[in-house]
């Protein structure tokens, strides 16, 4: 996770972060804190997590028909009237899928907060305090992670004679948090260390005021990422679980509405409308959960981003493409022009590849050999 | 060497500890659903199967705990995990050992093949960034959003079926004798593509990122730099000096996640009827049958321990400095 400067830096001194020095301060600091909201991947996973935040809780109220409501309309395909279709007692799945949202939703928050707490209190703990705690913490965490989770979650709940969301939440909140805790404790590991810890440490600061206003704040992106990860994880346990019929039947669930799919042979009776629309509603949470975990990473490490690193054009026109770790070099040119009349260009010269100084330079001579930049 | 006894002994203790939560969990929730099923299945039992009931679920209340741990360890070591109720006169022991092999050849082979593919793109879309690789990302994040088993379900919607190819359920062709001559093989290979597919295209795009991500790290090493001064080719920069030291950390992820993807892939058994220990786990939960999804979760847990060693002494074979300090 250290993110070492950009070469770019390096290489040229004026063109990475030595060259804002004009930049205030403060008003850039207040604005940096939402700034990975603007990040595509992390905007797009944020909205759509939002539409289900949103069905979550007007889901029960604004579906078309009673979930449990037995019509004669038995397995009916997806119509103006019953718009995800009808199961074999002729219940609205559209309706199902509705009300079944707030329990996913609830199940994937609980154990996510539960996991991340305990992640939190194991994993920083262990990082910072060090030695035989360390070692037994790291200990516990790596066994619970090694332990198959599901199958340990399944016979718990199981031996629960009609586990309902609540409880299922707690079982993966408790069995889920080990990787957190792995990444938290590298993490503290590295910044108890650093400069400003040692010295608050210096002038006496307690060790719980060390913890949770020097350290703390410095993981948030850590904690909210393996937050992300654990609803991920969560959310898909609970489907698993009511789709092999562990958790109670009675409740709604997208699990549930496969449960029955499968148990009344839907896929023998062509009845695609029965589980592909619950799978679908599975994935794109799942998908925009990722997207967020995506931003967050991106925003931490800002060289794992994929938008606008593909071609660009130079001044002149040549595509160049821009990886790190590389000098851009034109080539192609170099036969028919000296290599002296590259390095400083006539004003003149539409080839002047420092024209607007912005990200390109072509610094023939200083990486000769390297044609990862050529078109 | 030092390196892999300590992983040994790391892996014992899990085990240890898989063993003890294993013997703690029927003894601490509430209530006590094997000896209503033993009672329901009175005249059936012979009393050494109630006896070894007894003592893997602690049903004799007059022996400590202590006592009871030790019966326990005792009864394990002597292979005895009780009697399945699903599969009536049959031990678990022997319900699992026929199943097992299924489930190694399918889970196993294909988690290797996924992360070999994963990897490869991995390297592929760390690389040249932007590239038509990268773009495919997205869509193989949505693939891994959607629960194995659901892909299993399209995947026989769409595929399967009769008149089909491909069978939708089963591990070989019904009337078929279990034997290692070509129509057992050919049919029992027949019927795990699909299950396979599934397990390989929702796993895949976990390794992929995760080389990817190690890739686009190790991409503005100075040892890259340098490789790339010396006028070695690009692509033997990208293979010998980016993608070894950046498979180094996807490998022992590899470890640490096997646990999750077990757990996932045995799913797919249960879509697909598979015979394998997944299946049997679902078929051991329909019936409340315990004994047979403890003796279950031990077999995994002890599974995916020895998978876990696997992956060191691959990672002690990619990492020099692990052999030197030892």
């Amino acid at each position: 996770m250290t993110v070492t400067p950009s070469s770019i830096e390096q290489v040229i001194p004026g063109q990475g972060s030595m060259a804002q020095p004009s930049v205030k301060p403060s008003s850039k600091a207040k604005r940096k804190r939402f700034r990975f909201v603007a990040n595509g991947k992390a905007a797009t996973g944020l909205i759509v997590l939002g539409i289900y935040l949103l069905f979550a809780i007007i889901g029960p109220w604004v579906a078309p028909y009673d979930a449990d409501l037995i019509t004669p309309d038995k397995l009916q395909a997806p119509s103006g009237a019953h718009w995800f279709g009808t199961d074999h007692l002729g219940k609205d799945i559209f309706s199902q899928i509705l009300v079944g949202t707030r329990g996913v939703v609830l199940v994937g928050a609980i154990a996510g907060i539960v996991a991340t707490i305990l992640s939190v209190l194991i994993g920083v703990t262990s990082g910072y305090l060090g030695g035989a705690a360390d070692e037994s913490l790291s200990a516990v965490s790596n066994v619970f992670l090694v332990i198959p989770a599901l199958p340990l979650i399944i016979i718990v709940t199981s031996t629960i004679s009609n586990a309902g969301d609540i409880v299922v939440a707690l079982v993966i909140g408790c069995t889920s948090w080990a990787y957190g805790a792995r990444v938290l404790r590298a993490q503290t590991l590295s910044l108890r260390r650093r400069d400003y810890v040692e010295a608050s440490r210096a002038t006496g600061e307690k060790t719980w005021r060390i913890v949770l206003f020097e350290i703390l704040p410095n993981l948030t992106a850590i904690i909210a990422s393996s937050f992300v990860g654990t609803v991920i994880f969560a959310v898909m346990s609970e489907i698993t679980l009511a789709f092999i019929g562990i958790s109670s039947v009675s409740t709604w669930n997208w699990g549930t509405i496969l449960f029955w799919a499968q148990g009344q042979q839907a896929l023998a009776q062509g009845a695609w409308w029965w589980f592909v629309p619950a799978g679908l509603a599975i994935a794109f949470l799942g998908t925009a959960l990722s997207l967020i975990n995506f931003g967050i990473d991106e925003f931490v490490s800002p060289r794992l981003r994929t938008a606008g690193a593909g071609a660009r054009r130079a001044p002149n026109g040549d595509k160049v493409t821009m990886r790190v770790g590389f000098t851009p070099v034109i080539r192609g040119r170099v036969d028919t022009t000296p290599e002296i009349e590259i390095k400083h260009p006539p004003a003149s010269n539409g080839r002047a590849a420092t024209a607007g100084g912005a990200d390109l330079v072509a610094t023939e001579g200083h990486s000769t050999g390297t044609d990862g930049a050529k078109r | 060497m030092k390196f892999l006894l300590q992983r040994f002994a790391f892996y014992l203790f899990t085990l240890w500890a898989a063993i003890t939560l294993n013997f703690f969990i029927p003894r601490v929730m509430p209530g006590d659903p094997v000896s209503s099923l033993i009672s329901k299945n009175q005249g059936r039992l012979t009393s050494d199967a109630i006896h070894s009931l007894e003592v893997l679920f602690g049903l004799d209340k007059k022996q400590s705990l202590w006592d009871q741990y030790i019966g326990y360890w005792q009864q394990l070591f002597k292979g005895d995990l009780g009697m399945s109720f699903t599969f009536f006169p049959t031990p678990v022991s022997e319900v699992i050992s026929q199943s097992l092999p299924w489930t190694v050849g399918l889970v196993g082979i294909t988690t290797i093949l996924s992360f070999l593919i994963g990897t490869a793109l991995g390297v592929g879309a760390g690389w040249k960034r932007g590239s038509w690789i990268d773009s495919l990302l997205p869509a193989t994040t949505f693939l891994s959003s959607v629960p194995y088993f659901w892909l299993g379900l399209v995947a026989i919607a769409l595929l399967a079926g009769p008149g089909s190819w491909f069978p939708s359920s089963g591990g070989f062709t019904p009337g078929l004798v279990p034997a290692w001559d070509h129509y057992f093989i050919g049919s029992a290979i027949n019927h795990s593509l699909l299950p396979a597919a599934t397990i390989l295209i929702s796993s895949m795009s976990g390794w992929m990122l995760g080389m990817r991500n190690m890739m686009v790290t190790v991409a503005s090493e100075d040892y890259i730099t340098v490789a790339h001064a010396k006028g070695l080719s690009d692509k033997r920069v990208a293979f010998s000096y980016a993608a070894r030291n950046a498979l180094l950390p996807n490998v022992s992820g590899f470890a640490l996640s096997l646990g999750f993807i077990v757990g996932g892939t045995l799913l797919v058994e249960i879509v697909f009827s598979y015979p394998g220990v997944g299946y049997q786990l679902f078929q051991g939960v329909q019936a409340y049958d315990y004994p047979l999804m403890q003796g279950i979760f031990l077999v995994i847990t002890i599974s995916v321990l020895v998978a876990n060693l696997l992956a060191d002494v691959a990672y002690l074979l990619l990492d020099p400095r692990t052999r030197k300090s030892g």
